[in-house]
């Protein structure tokens, strides 16, 4: 440094008491990508990781103080109930989550699809369903799902019980579906007009164009928003334990009772629901990252 | 109507009084203008005078409020008309190339005849090489439109537009977004094609150009042809004012 700002042959830094205008390093300029949810939480710092786990285990210490549970009963209790909370909740949630994602994408490629139709019989009431469901809030639909679904369905004589995470699945499904309609829209919206009118000039079929041009264009630009739901859709799976469905938050609730609802626990068992979903999702997240990377094509 | 009634001493490309708008205003008033085949047409005038407008239109990518256009005794401005009938006899290339990006080049080349003329695909892609190499491109078959430079992709877009084996070709200001260096590759290429017999209708800025290649030139300027003629009576001895302007403020 000294040596390219001085003058050569002394070793000097230059300086003035005049007032200088420094070199300004601002953060480069954001992407729109950058607010995106899953961004965020790849992007959260490492020490997060040991802020996270030193409350938890800092937590029950400092209310033993005021108390005569002691923190190494505290984390024996979590122990005990981990394989519970696990196997019997947080599958539940990851089952969710998952089959959500599914049903809310196939349902939502198809809506996306039919908002860009040439007809105005099929565009409108699809435009219709996805701003509805897109600006309901969560519970309010999944209230309404829950509540709406038959308990059982017969079947000839057979009778069905529909448990209620599959309710949940459902009533989740409905903002994925209007949201990932959205993604396919704007992916579909986002892809240049010259390309339409190339293969239009091409005699390809509107059709055809869709499908062999248009499309396989988008996929690659709907992968971050796809995953960045994904990552929403997951963390919002809590939501079903207002609705008594047995799920991470549920067990982590019930375990607590059963260790007669002593405050010391709440931390280290809340601790724990935060910190498996954060375990989750911080791998899709940086997932998404490397694949938007690996897909950056110049157009 | 059919193609049968078409023959070759007729115009491949008639257009007749065409007047369209965009809303409420009015961008063709009233063009005529016919196209032999084999025959090299170019149409210049200032921006917005209407000539990318009345060349798509030939391809139907536009529509038009009245008249009449006809390319090989179709009729373009019918409501029953059969697009994709008349866009395998019309070729276009466009000012933007508009390469599909996923595609390599020889894939871009291969996938019209395949797809939508339902060639058999060791037959396209045979003709595919053959059509790369006339666009001098041999040895970028494999590359993406984001590896080609924009001359290139320009050349791609060509060869992807002669595949169809189209009568006619549109040339919608295909050298505007290249760099002053490979405006002349694209230039030899379509050349090239004039000299074997296409038909060619170019929308261009290039007046040397047009100057070297054009059968016809056309000028239009605020929806109207102002003047036409052949390169040497066009350039030195316009008799209309604006034409004159307008050429003394290009050439």
């Amino acid at each position: 440094m000294n040596k390219r700002n001085g003058i050569p042959g002394i070793r000097t830094v230059p300086s003035t008491d005049l007032p200088v205008l420094k070199p300004f390093n601002a953060m480069p300029a954001g992407q729109p990508e950058d607010l995106l949810f899953s961004r965020w939480i790849a992007s959260t710092p490492k020490w997060f990781w040991f802020a996270l786990c030193a409350t938890i285990l800092v937590w029950p210490g400092v209310t033993a103080a005021a108390s005569g549970y002691t923190m190494t009963q505290a984390f024996q209790a979590l122990w005990r109930w981990i394989p519970f909370i696990v196997t019997g909740g947080f599958f539940y949630n990851v089952l969710i989550s998952f089959l959500a994602m599914l049903i809310g994408t196939a349902f939502g490629v198809v809506l996306g699809l039919m908002q860009i139709s040439p007809l105005r019989l099929i565009r409108f009431p699809a435009q219709v369903i996805t701003q509805v469901f897109r600006n309901s809030p969560w519970l309010v639909l999944l209230f309404i799902v829950l509540l709406a679904l038959p308990f059982e369905i017969e079947i000839g004589d057979k009778v069905i019980r529909i448990p209620d995470w599959i309710k949940a699945v459902f009533g989740l499904c409905l903002p994925i579906m209007a949201n990932i309609a959205e993604v396919v829209r704007g992916a579909i919206k986002s892809v240049p007009s010259g390309q339409w009118e190339a293969a239009e000039s091409l005699a390809y079929t509107r059709q055809q164009t869709l499908w062999q041009v248009i499309l396989p264009q988008c996929f690659k630009r709907m992968i971050p928003p796809w995953m960045n739901w994904y990552a929403i859709l997951t963390m919002a799976t809590p939501l079903c334990s207002l609705l008594g469905v047995e799920e991470l938050i549920t067990l982590s609730r019930q375990a607590i009772e059963a260790e007669n609802n002593r405050p010391e626990l709440l931390v280290p068992f809340y601790g724990f629901a935060l910190l498996i979903f954060f375990a989750y999702c911080y791998p899709i997240a940086r997932a998404t990252i490397a694949l938007e990377r690996r897909f950056a094509v110049k157009l | 109507m059919s193609t049968q009634s078409w023959t070759d001493s007729q115009p491949i490309v008639s257009i007749k009084d065409v007047h369209k708008s965009f809303g409420n205003l009015e961008v063709l008033k009233g063009i005529s203008l016919d196209v032999m085949k084999g025959e090299v047409v170019c149409i210049i005038g200032p921006s917005g005078s209407g000539k990318s407008t009345l060349i798509r239109c030939i391809n139907a990518l536009n529509d038009i409020q009245s008249g009449s256009i006809e390319v090989q005794g179709i009729e373009v401005n019918d409501k029953a008309l059969n697009k994709l009938e008349l866009r395998k006899k019309v070729g276009m290339v466009f000012q933007q190339y508009n390469l599909f990006p996923h595609k390599t080049a020889l894939e871009n080349v291969m996938m019209a005849p395949i797809k939508v003329l339902k060639q058999s695909p060791a037959d396209v892609e045979k003709r595919a090489r053959e059509l790369i190499a006339k666009v001098r491109l041999q040895g970028k078959e494999e590359s993406y439109p984001g590896e080609l430079s924009g001359g290139q992709q320009q050349r791609v877009a060509i060869a992807r537009s002669l595949a169809m084996n189209p009568d006619v070709m549109l040339f919608d200001e295909v050298t505007a977004a290249l760099d002053p260096e490979t405006v002349k590759e694209v230039l030899v290429t379509i050349k090239d094609l004039a000299e074997e017999g296409m038909t060619c209708m170019l929308v261009t800025h290039e007046m040397g150009f047009a100057k070297e290649i054009a059968d016809h030139i056309y000028f239009t300027d605020r929806g109207v042809i102002v003047e036409h003629g052949p390169p040497t009576t066009f350039f030195d001895q316009a008799k209309d004012e604006r034409t004159r302007e307008f050429l003394s403020q290009i050439l």
